[in-house]
């Protein structure tokens, strides 16, 4: 789920009044460290920090259901933001007992020694997963550190009428997709097929990943960071490439004029993941009925592969006295059949679990021009490809906005940008001494 | 003898009693500006230490870095990048934000100015606004395909662009200006208005014009008003952290360490490193302080009269 950027910012502001406040009371987690309940009267309470929208009114059935177990959700603006107030709360000793986390932040979470280890309790509902989004919790380590809870497989969402009206085919590789482009330059000079966000590493690992990138992996006791590898390369000297000659804009997603061109029709597409239409409802609402969704293009014919955009699971803080109680709801939440039809119907989300996925019947409203929907989903999602995330993704991320910035708007080498990515990150894992492999 | 000791024992009473009245003052003093201090200063000595992996169980520890964060900030040229801009931007906000100050709070404070209530509140008003709405407001009215001034833009230059590498720091001044000229007019104005009228009679025998009043009376008697102001302003804009980072998501032009507290909240939020920006924060609290000490010393002369 992506939030609107403003939100996150006002979020971004918080934190800093939050991390002022939390060095003043120090370190004075009441009750931690062994992750036992103490002894006590009266219900459990826990606190979940969550994005998911409605997500109150699903833990409403948890706690109608389980009187010893009162879950309170504390909603959080989500993104970056979400994950550098959860690091802080926990380094001041006051987290919350559950926390909404994106699968790019768990190893930071981890590494943090801010999330439990929930392997024994866990390991029970690994069935429930497919095997590469069970990977994304267990960091590929005997550990679990996370429920897996939804999903953001990658497609290509596109104006179905412009497509018409422009006498475009839907691209089905990259080869298409940029004589597209072209084309519709030249039918509109107005008009653009897509655009190049450099505000967005999510979208830009997703598309490395169906390429077959392999960002960070672990060989025995080290990491080895390979965030431009011939994979990652060969995305960005595509996209760099089309920035450069033209043909494809370089206006950042979830921006007010990005909103305004897709509204107004002049951006044709958008890659993006399967929670895209709930993004397009509320920035996008002229466009209604409009859009339509298709895999995404491949980079060889005849191939079907995608990545993952966003997705997340739901972690237990270290530091939380109630961990076993903290587990049990996280399990209940993002397996049991009735709360996965209630985070799709009500959190609007595209649930992990594997059964989760026969509750999605009903295209979203945004496409009900579309019936197929869910089953074109559904494929897409059983043919994405992720990646291992390493301990410092914040830092990677970042380096990709810093240094995209600027290849964008000096209309330079993103191949430049890319390795500039990887030295970062390898700087900053060698200033912390973590193992590096060469 | 007794006169002695009764004085001593009013000493022990009056002893008490200002500690007793500052008591106060002094533990929120301790509570929420010293203890923060010393424990960023305790912060930026130490950083984490990870072995392998970093991710099972105690493979992370916080251990004793000496001054070696501080070295690291020093040595970043990001950050003596981040003062560079800053700098540029600072001596663009400085320079119009009092120069506006000032003109309007002469202009005010000439007896036949109209609708002089109104203009002060209006001026006033933006300081009201605050600092990140203020930036997005104005954002959107620089976003090329939404703002209003576009179309009278290009008719200048095809290409231009509000937010883009070379005009960015003049746009983020812009928002900056707009919302402080009111507060520093006001102090200026104040100031004014409580210069006894009888120097303006005088200077009016004597056969000055309104333009030299200003020049030679006005503006003298506002020295250690002016002095004041611009002390806050620097202050202010070497802390510059809102403008840019709001404006941040609209453009590509501005980076993630653009000024200096961008970089510590970068480094302590984005790549969570508290050790390191606990440093580079106490390095910025340090040039703060010495910009600010040293023009204070630099016009002291002037100022007070003093020396």
């Amino acid at each position: 789920m992506r939030t609107r950027r403003f939100s996150a910012l006002a979020a971004a502001l918080l934190t800093v009044v939050l991390a002022a406040g939390c060095s003043g009371s120090g370190s004075g987690s009441p009750e931690n460290a062994t992750g036992t309940a103490p002894a006590q009267s009266g219900p459990v309470k826990l606190t979940y920090w969550t994005w998911v929208p409605n997500m109150d009114k699903i833990v409403q059935k948890w706690n109608a259901a389980n009187p010893d177990i009162q879950v309170t959700v504390s909603k959080q603006a989500g993104g970056d933001d979400a994950a550098a107030k959860f690091l802080t709360a926990a380094k001041a000793g006051n987290p919350p007992d559950l926390i909404q986390a994106e699968y790019q932040h768990l190893p930071s979470f981890v590494a943090a020694e801010a999330v439990a280890d929930i392997a024994a309790q866990a390991n029970q509902v690994r069935s429930e997963f497919s095997e590469g989004l069970w990977n994304l919790v267990t960091l590929g380590t005997d550990g679990v550190y996370g429920i897996p809870q939804d999903s953001g497989p990658m497609m290509l969402f596109y104006r179905a009428d412009l497509f018409d009206k422009y006498g475009i085919e839907v691209p089905k590789t990259w080869d298409e997709y940029a004589e597209a482009a072209r084309t519709v330059r030249k039918k509109d000079p107005k008009v653009y097929l897509g655009t190049f966000s450099s505000k967005d590493p999510g979208s830009f690992a997703g598309l490395a990943q169906q390429a077959g990138a392999q960002w960070w992996s672990i060989s025995g006791d080290a990491w080895k960071v390979t965030v431009n590898d011939a994979a990652t390369l060969k995305v960005a000297g595509y996209w760099g490439d089309l920035v450069r000659e033209g043909v494809i804009d370089d206006m950042p997603y979830f921006t007010p004029e990005w909103n305004k061109a897709l509204n107004d029709g002049t951006l044709l597409t958008w890659p993006s993941a399967v929670w895209a239409p709930g993004v397009l409802e509320a920035n996008a609402p002229k466009a209604k009925g409009k859009w339509a969704v298709a895999p995404l293009p491949q980079w060889t014919a005849g191939e079907n592969v995608s990545g993952f955009w966003g997705g997340s699971s739901t972690a237990v803080a270290a530091a939380s006295p109630h961990k076993e109680q903290a587990v049990r709801f996280a399990t209940w939440l993002n397996t049991d059949p009735e709360a996965l039809e209630l985070l799709v119907k009500e959190g609007a989300i595209y649930p992990a679990a594997t059964k989760g996925q026969s509750v999605l019947t009903e295209a979203p409203g945004y496409f009900a021009q579309q019936k197929d929907f869910w089953q074109l989903a559904n494929q897409v999602a059983a043919t994405a490809r992720g990646f291992t995330f390493g301990p410092n993704v914040n830092v990677t991320y970042d380096a990709f906005k810093n240094a995209f910035d600027k290849a964008v708007e000096a209309k330079s080498s993103f191949a430049d940008a890319v390795n500039a990515m990887q030295e970062a990150t390898v700087a900053d894992m060698k200033k912390s001494g973590f193992q590096l492999a060469q | 003898m007794t006169g002695t000791k009764r004085s001593g024992a009013r000493v022990a009473r009056a002893g008490a009693a200002p500690y007793l009245f500052l008591a106060p003052a002094v533990v929120l003093f301790v509570l929420f500006m010293a203890l923060p201090i010393g424990y960023t200063i305790y912060l930026s000595l130490r950083r984490t230490q990870v072995s392998g992996l970093g991710l099972g169980r105690g493979s992370r520890r916080e251990v004793f870095a000496g001054l070696d964060n501080y070295a690291a900030a020093i040595g970043d040229a990001e950050l003596w990048l981040g003062w560079l801009r800053v700098l540029g931007y600072g001596a663009l906000v400085l320079t119009v934000m009092l120069g506006l100050a000032l003109i309007f709070a002469l202009m005010l404070d000439t007896a036949h100015v109209r609708l002089a209530r109104f203009s002060r509140i209006a001026i006033f008003l933006p300081y009201a606004v605050p600092g990140v709405a203020a930036t997005l407001l104005w954002g959107f009215l620089y976003l090329p395909s939404l703002s209003p001034f576009q179309g009278l833009l290009e008719l200048f230059d095809g290409e231009a662009n509000l937010l883009g590498a070379g005009t960015v720091v003049y746009s983020m001044a812009n928002v900056a200006v707009w919302g402080g000229v009111g507060f520093n007019m006001l102090v200026l104005y104040t100031t004014l208005r409580a210069v006894p009228r009888e120097y303006y009679e005088a200077a009016r025998i004597d056969g000055a014009t309104e333009l030299q009043i200003a020049l030679r009376v006005k503006i003298p008697l506002l020295t250690p008003a002016i002095i004041l102001t611009t002390v806050f302003s620097l202050i202010a804009t070497v802390q510059v952290f809102t403008e840019p980072t709001a404006l941040r998501p609209l453009t590509n032009t501005i980076g993630s360490t653009w000024s200096p507290l961008m970089k510590v909240y970068r480094d302590a939020f984005v790549a969570g490193d508290l050790y390191s920006a606990a440093a580079t924060a106490i390095v910025i609290a340090g040039i703060a302080l010495v910009l600010s000490f040293g023009f204070l010393r630099i016009v002291k002369n002037r100022a007070f009269g003093e020396g």
